[in-house]
């Protein structure tokens, strides 16, 4: 294998089956609808999340709150406490960092039944640039009490979560992507607080969530040529971590990589140190985004810029190795 | 009303502005269009004849400040400031690539952009904290701004039109780019703004409602309102995709560049021959 596979670009992003993670999430909802404490509120983003699907369905359980994403996630609060299940939606930048403090209080303080689902969340964003490209999410929804949080690994997992989200309890955050996403599920299956083990191996544990699980499962073929036997877990939970599964690959491998598409600060990498230094204290090696905005840029041209492919991976496993022989 | 001898320059230059728009966002094979070519008339006024400004010298404290809050419609900004020479023409091919400065959404690091601009609803509080600096400071400068209307339903503009009357900000003056249209469609279908003129009015802004096409009306606002205390808000009114038969009005290219080589020269010749 050479390098050019290990990158998306030019090859491996069209060898591969992608599906759209929003489209799915509008699909679901429509089939959710025929519960009629259903509802669906957006900020003027419908036609981008998908939402409007459900909107054109249910017109009246839909609800475009216009360009004010603070008051949708207040009023989504609202409808919550009469016992309706509010489906609120918006670019992942704006539902989780100009909404934080509504969320807090009137979701997660409040412990109200609000399912965020956010799209466009990390790099992928692409052209927009740094001020659509959220990178902290993972972090500031993490950090609430009360809530849980799921970043699905590809669209068939997409559908299973929102079917969970529909029937769990409780405020709850998702993140999507607004690209097409390599698919690596066949069904449409979603373990709440389970982390997935897509492939066993006993020299490393590479940890990832969303759309580098894939870039995951790549890297790990590829490593398997050189010798290096890798398991590839998808943690689609973020919240609460599955510190169960983490610390066994912990004691199995010895060594474990994260991969996410989010800052290295405050993500999975940083979850999964915590398991481990509290209970079984192993390297950990985070594969993310540095600590710096994103850029302009088509979405694979910057996934490979900032090394989020692959190859990133398979250094940061030879980092891990190289560490772990000291 | 005043003669403006310079209208031909100034159509000449709009002209130029809305091809380029139409041209990079067509080249980035994104951005915003619509939003751009609604704005271009009020800000070539402003870039062609109106801000104290130094290309030589972007960070100038003495310049007028002008804010772009509804930064999506940063081909327009880019455009003009290529033109007025703060940086080459040519550079505007790079727009929303990878390792360009010229990023989809304005940023203030780029010369001659005096703030941020993408999450709607900031740029007019950043244009307030540059008006009251320069009342503190006792500066020359004014600051210029514009507002989207589907921007407008963000509590924050609220929150900072109450900021500029307590302040008496007589040093802003506010363009409210009133299209009718926002991302998911027509405004007051998605959320009525209503009388935005009434709305600010009673916030005790000074108001004025103008054709924001017609560069007489522009230049009579601003003249008008240099001259009057407190903060101005100068409701535009104009149309998204303006100059552009299939994308005037039209909710579909707000976010989406001119599809194919055919109607891209359509949209040019029809620019050229407005
Ligand atoms: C806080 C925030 N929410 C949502 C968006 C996504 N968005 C970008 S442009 C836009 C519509 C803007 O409408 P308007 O202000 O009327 O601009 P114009 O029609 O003049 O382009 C939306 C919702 C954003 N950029 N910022």
């Amino acid at each position: 294998m050479t390098n050019h596979e290990l990158t998306w670009l030019p090859n491996l992003i069209n060898s591969v089956e992608r599906k759209s993670q929003r489209e799915s999430y509008g699909k679901t909802l429509i089939k959710l609808g025929e519960d009629q404490r259903v509802v669906v509120l957006d900020a003027d983003l419908s036609t981008s999340t998908h939402t409007s699907m459900f909107g054109n369905k249910y017109k009246d359980r839909f609800f475009n709150m216009g360009i004010a994403e603070n008051n949708m996630i207040g009023v989504a609060a609202g409808l919550a406490s009469t016992g309706m299940i509010p489906f609120a939606s918006s670019f992942a930048v704006f539902a989780t960092g100009r909404d934080y403090d509504f969320v807090r209080q009137s979701v997660c303080y409040s412990n109200q039944n609000v399912k965020i689902v956010a799209t466009h969340a990390g790099l992928t964003v692409g052209e927009d640039g740094a001020t659509h490209q959220m990178i902290e999410d993972l972090g500031l929804m993490s950090g609430l009490p009360n809530m849980i949080v799921i970043s699905p690994a590809d669209a068939p997992e997409t559908e299973g979560a929102v079917e969970f989200l529909y029937r769990y309890r409780g405020p709850a955050y998702m993140r999507l992507s607004r690209e097409k996403v390599p698919v690596v599920h066949n069904e449409s299956n979603f373990q709440f607080k389970k982390i997935e083990i897509l492939r066993d191996g006993d020299d490393v544990a590479i940890i990832a969530t969303g759309i580098m699980v894939h870039a995951a499962l790549v890297a790990a073929d590829y490593l398997k040529n050189e010798g290096v036997d890798a398991a590839v877990l998808n943690a689609s939970t973020i919240k609460p971590i599955d510190a169960e599964t983490i610390l066994k690959y912990a004691r199995k491998t010895g060594l474990i990589i994260t991969s996410e598409e989010h800052s290295i600060l405050n993500g999975l990498g940083s979850r999964v140190s915590e398991v481990v230094s509290e209970n079984y204290p192993t390297i950990v090696i985070r594969h993310g985004v540095p600590d710096v905005f994103g850029e302009s840029g088509s979405a694979w041209e910057l996934m490979d810029k900032y090394m989020l492919n692959p190859l990133g991976i398979v250094k940061k496993v030879e980092q891990g190795l190289e560490v772990r022989k000291r | 009303m005043e003669q403006l001898g310079d209208i031909p320059l100034l159509k000449d230059k709009a002209k130029e502005i809305r091809k380029l728009i139409l041209l990079m966002t067509f080249n980035a094979k994104s951005g915003h269009p619509g939003g751009s070519l609604s704005a271009t008339d009020i800000i070539t006024y402003l870039y062609f004849r109106e801000l104290r400004i130094d290309p030589k010298r972007p960070d100038w404290d003495d310049r007028d400040r002008f804010v772009l809050s509804k930064g999506h419609a940063s081909p327009a900004l880019y455009a003009a400031l290529a033109l007025r020479g703060f940086f080459p023409v040519e550079k505007l091919y790079t727009f929303r690539k990878i390792n360009s400065e010229l990023q989809g959404h304005v940023v203030n690091h780029i010369p001659g952009v005096d703030a941020t601009g993408g999450s709607l609803g900031q740029g007019l509080s950043n244009a307030i904290g540059m008006a009251l600096s320069g009342i503190i400071r006792k500066k020359e400068y004014r600051v210029f701004a514009m507002i989207g209307d589907g921007e407008s339903q963000e509590g924050s503009i609220w929150e900072a039109a109450m900021s500029a009357v307590h302040y008496k900000l007589s040093n802003l003056i506010v363009f409210l780019d009133r299209n009718m249209i926002q991302l998911d469609g027509f405004t007051e279908n998605i959320m009525s703004l209503g009388d935005l003129e009434k709305k600010f009015s009673s916030f005790g802004w000074k108001t004025r409602t103008i054709n924001g096409h017609d560069f007489y009306e522009i230049h009579d606002a601003v003249e008008w309102a240099k001259k009057e205390a407190g903060p101005k808000m100068i409701i535009a009114k104009t149309v998204k995709g303006k100059g552009v038969s299939f994308m005037e009005n039209n909710p579909e290219y707000h976010g989406k560049p001119v599809p194919n080589q055919e109607l891209l020269k359509k949209a040019l010749d029809e620019i050229e021959r407005e």
